[in-house]
């Protein structure tokens, strides 16, 4: 079962991952234009 | 024809254009013959196929709702004032982009500037509609900058700071990052619940069971100690206020739950409930954010106004130097220097300086003014053009905006704390669950004799089952729904009680001008008009960006305009042909002798003609006769209240058989109506647009104002709604009602759930698994219910 303890760590680990990523990304601003966004992927630079 | 293009219903498709005249090529509008409508467009079109960017032309897509891009000659102006530099010599530049079409006007403005030299940063942010520029080298190259932008048909200001500083929407992204700790915390708590209840039931040890109990502890504590912090402060701020809302159960409830489940933990009991504590945090943040985001732009304009009344001014001193003061210290007949794109901070007179001035604050008109010595300018009004002197003659309250300003405050107060149904529930609701939890724990100690320990437990999980989730959610899900639904429809709910307080009207009452009419002027009887000089006229008119101008414009039908006009601020057009001058303009400016106008005018003059007279009148909704019939239909009580004489308004009363109207009324004499009304008993639902309906629309149980009113009653009325069209007052009744029975709906089954579990709870039966997916499943039927909102719209 020690396993166990492991898999939980990992999962933590991952899951706060994405949590740090998704406020890193809103302190850098990507949720300030969503209808911006939305249209940009449609233009190559 | 050209009516089509100023077609502004949101929502409606934009109906074909007759394909009889040829389009211009550049910005879409009708041209006299030939490809181009102007010079402006023609080099327009040549500099975008230079810079090799043609694919704009296929990419995009015109809204004939919105401003075409046509290049207009602009002022010389100066934006090194507006910047600012950083320590390693970058410029930055925030600028308001007036005339962003669709994503491909993004991509074109970005590619134009990032083709220019030195310039590091040009990005667009499509929702707060502002352009973002960074660059190195001098100040002075923000002029050239602007100039590549505007040749191509949109327009820059500097972006108001007070905007700003509302774009960068603190509240909203706290919420999001408390939404994103309670999501990551709920998932993986429920994770590790799921795990223990499968144990649970094959006999998992007591040592496990207290390894997931503790990390379940250890994820849930500083996540709910962080997420719930909106909640837990609302409900603090309302006990010191003396009253209960809605967050006072919830706060209980998630604090009650958490403690349970930590001494539980702590004593290595079986059941602990933080998935279910979590899962409530993350549901009623999720409300939250939404709410938040539908009333954001609204929410603007209302910090703007605020902000409007806080800036200094620059008072120039006799030596010829500039004094930032507070408005309050300066003086009557001080001189102020008001810069491009700032805003005036005093009542005055024009003393120096040739300007365009937004007054759409205080008018509701949008288009600029144009602005000379002697003019007459209010605080609150937008410099566009070049730097002015004013001279004050009323500052701080004393103003036109101050003074409206204090009356709205003086009604609001009187309006009254409105207190809404969810408060009014929840102070019924939480004494009757701790009653009830109370009662549980006596009967489990003192009449059946069970230990102190298992006594409270049961009793807790009264409050577990209890926990007004479905019925903290049956308010705010409706309202995010109704809310957007009618924000797709073009109309803005500012107001978060305001859905309740229409679901109640009785009666409407309606100001003409700008509401029950158009906000624009029309030309009269165009038919009874001499083709050849209407012709001639809106040559010149279309250089022009006055108002009746446009309207004139509007009226003709494609017109080349004509080279060479000269316009003359405030009086009109003159145009030098061979044969001799043409005039547009005033009747004093035409040179013909003064007679009193009833209506307002432009004139013509031209050699070898006679003089012509065009005439503008109000023109009504296209929709209001067939709104005013459904909402006297619906059993609605219509008065007609304006300040207009009594002629204009039983013109209009009549043509909308409209039977109780009232002409003449200046502002306290509506708020006196409405009062009166008030006093009937009568619930009133106030439309209006204007400056002087501010008071009034504070006054009324609910107000509205359509998107081209001034800025003060926008930011004063409940809802905002947008386009030509006076539909929108009938579907937001329509829509609140519709969640009013929804709402009640939502209520009955939360409480419905509540009442059969109660006993269940009561007699110890509600295990951590049952509490969890009785509570999911009863906030998945509210919600589900909520949606029935959005009925009958696909069709």
């Amino acid at each position: 079962m020690n396993v166990i303890l492991y898999l939980i760590g990992l999962s933590l680990l991952l899951g706060g991952g994405g949590l740090g990523v998704f406020l890193w990304s809103l302190r850098a601003g990507q949720y300030e234009d969503m209808e911006g966004a939305a249209n940009r992927i449609l233009f190559d630079e | 024809m050209t009516t089509l293009a100023l077609d502004a219903t949101l929502g409606a498709r934009p109906a074909p254009r007759e394909r009889t005249a040829s389009l211009c090529v550049h910005c879409g509008q009708e041209t006299a013959g030939g490809r181009f409508c102007c010079a402006g467009c023609e080099a327009a079109f040549a500099t975008i196929q230079a810079l090799g960017l043609g694919a704009y032309y296929q990419r995009r897509l015109l809204d004939p709702a919105l401003r075409a891009p046509r290049p207009e000659i602009q002022e010389q102006r100066s934006f090194a004032r507006h910047l600012r530099t950083d320590a390693r010599g970058v410029h930055e530049l925030t600028l308001a982009v007036d005339g962003l079409q669709c994503g491909a006007c993004v991509w074109l403005i970005e590619s134009v500037l990032a083709r220019a030299p030195r310039v590091l940063t040009a990005r667009v942010n499509m929702t707060t509609r502002s352009l973002r520029l960074a660059w190195r080298g001098t100040p002075d190259q923000a002029d050239d900058l602007v100039a590549r932008v505007e040749a191509l048909g949109y327009r820059l200001v500097p972006f108001d700071p007070a905007c700003l500083a509302a774009a960068q929407d603190r509240t909203g992204r706290a919420l999001l990052r408390a939404l994103a700790v309670a999501g990551f915390a709920a998932g993986n708590v429920m994770l590790i619940s799921i795990g223990t209840w499968a144990g649970l039931a094959q006999g998992m040890g007591p040592a496990t069971r207290g390894l997931m109990h503790w990390l379940s502890a250890l994820i849930a504590l500083p996540a709910i100690a962080y997420a719930a912090m909106p909640f837990l402060r609302s409900a603090v701020a309302a006990l010191r206020a003396g009253r209960t809302n809605m967050d006072v159960p919830v706060s209980l409830g998630i604090v009650l739950v958490t403690a349970i489940s930590l001494v539980e933990t702590l004593r290595g009991g079986l059941h602990i409930y933080f998935d279910s504590a979590l899962t409530l945090v993350f549901f009623l943040l999720a409300g939250r954010v939404l709410d938040h985001r539908a009333r954001g732009r609204a929410r603007a304009t209302a910090e703007h106004l605020l902000a409007l009344r806080a800036g200094d001014v620059s008072v120039l001193q006799p030596d010829g130097t500039t004094r930032r003061l507070a408005q309050d210290s300066v003086a009557i007949g001080d001189r102020v220097l008001v810069a491009m794109g700032e805003r005036i901070g005093v009542d005055g007179i024009i003393d120096r300086g040739q300007t365009s001035l937004d007054a759409s604050l205080v008018t509701g008109e949008s288009l600029p003014v144009a602005a000379s010595p002697g003019a007459q300018v209010f605080a609150g009004t937008l410099n566009l053009g070049e730097a002015v002197t004013v001279r004050t003659t009323a500052t701080g309250n004393a103003t036109l905006l101050g003074e409206c300003v204090r009356l709205i405050e003086a009604a609001e107060s009187r309006r009254g704390r409105f207190v809404v149904l969810a408060d009014r529930i929840a102070r019924r609701y939480a004494p009757a669950v701790q009653i009830a939890a109370a009662l549980t724990f006596l009967l489990w100690w003192a009449v059946l004799g069970a230990p102190l320990a298992t006594s409270l437990l049961v009793a807790a999980t009264v409050l577990i089952i209890t926990c007004p989730c479905a019925l903290a959610l049956a308010v705010p899900v409706v309202q995010v729904i109704a809310t957007s639904r009618l924000f797709r429809s073009g109309t803005l709910l500012k107001s978060p009680t305001a859905l309740e307080r229409l679901a109640e009207i009785d009666t409407i009452v309606f100001d003409k001008t700008g509401t029950l009419t158009e906000p624009t002027l029309a030309l009269a009887d165009v038919a009874a008009l001499d083709p050849a000089a209407l012709r001639v006229a809106a040559a010149l008119a279309a250089t022009s960006r006055h108002p009746l101008a446009r309207a004139l414009t509007a009226a003709a039908g494609p017109a080349a305009p004509a080279a060479g006009v000269v316009e003359h601020s405030g009086q009109g057009l003159s145009h030098a042909t061979p044969a001799g001058e043409e005039r547009l303009g005033s009747r004093s400016f035409c040179g013909l002798p003064p007679a009193p106008a009833p209506t307002p005018e432009l004139w013509l003059t031209r050699p070898g003609h006679p003089p012509c007279r065009f005439a503008f009148a109000e023109t009504l909704r296209p929709d209001a006769r067939a709104v005013l019939d459904r909402l006297r239909a619906g059993g609605l009580r219509i008065i007609l209240a304006s300040g207009d004489r009594a002629g204009a308004v039983g013109r209009i009363a009549a043509a909308l058989a409209i039977t109780e109207s009232h002409a003449e009324l200046s502002p306290p004499d509506k708020v006196a109506l409405l009062e009166r009304l008030r006093a009937e008993g009568r619930h009133v639902l106030m439309v209006g647009d204007g400056l002087n309906d501010g008071p009034s629309l504070a006054a009324a149980h609910v107000s509205a104002s359509p998107a081209t009113g001034a800025d003060v009653s926008q930011t004063v009325a409940d809802v905002v709604f947008q386009g030509r069209h006076l539909r929108p007052v009938a579907d937001i009744i329509e829509t609140a009602r519709r969640a009013r029975s929804v709402t009640r709906q939502n209520i009955a089954l939360s409480l419905a759930y509540n009442v059969l579990m109660l006993p269940l709870a009561i007699a110890g039966l509600i295990t951590p698994w049952l509490a969890a997916a009785a509570m999911s499943a009863s906030s998945l039927i509210v919600m589900s219910n909520s949606f029935r909102i959005l009925r009958g719209d696909r069709s």
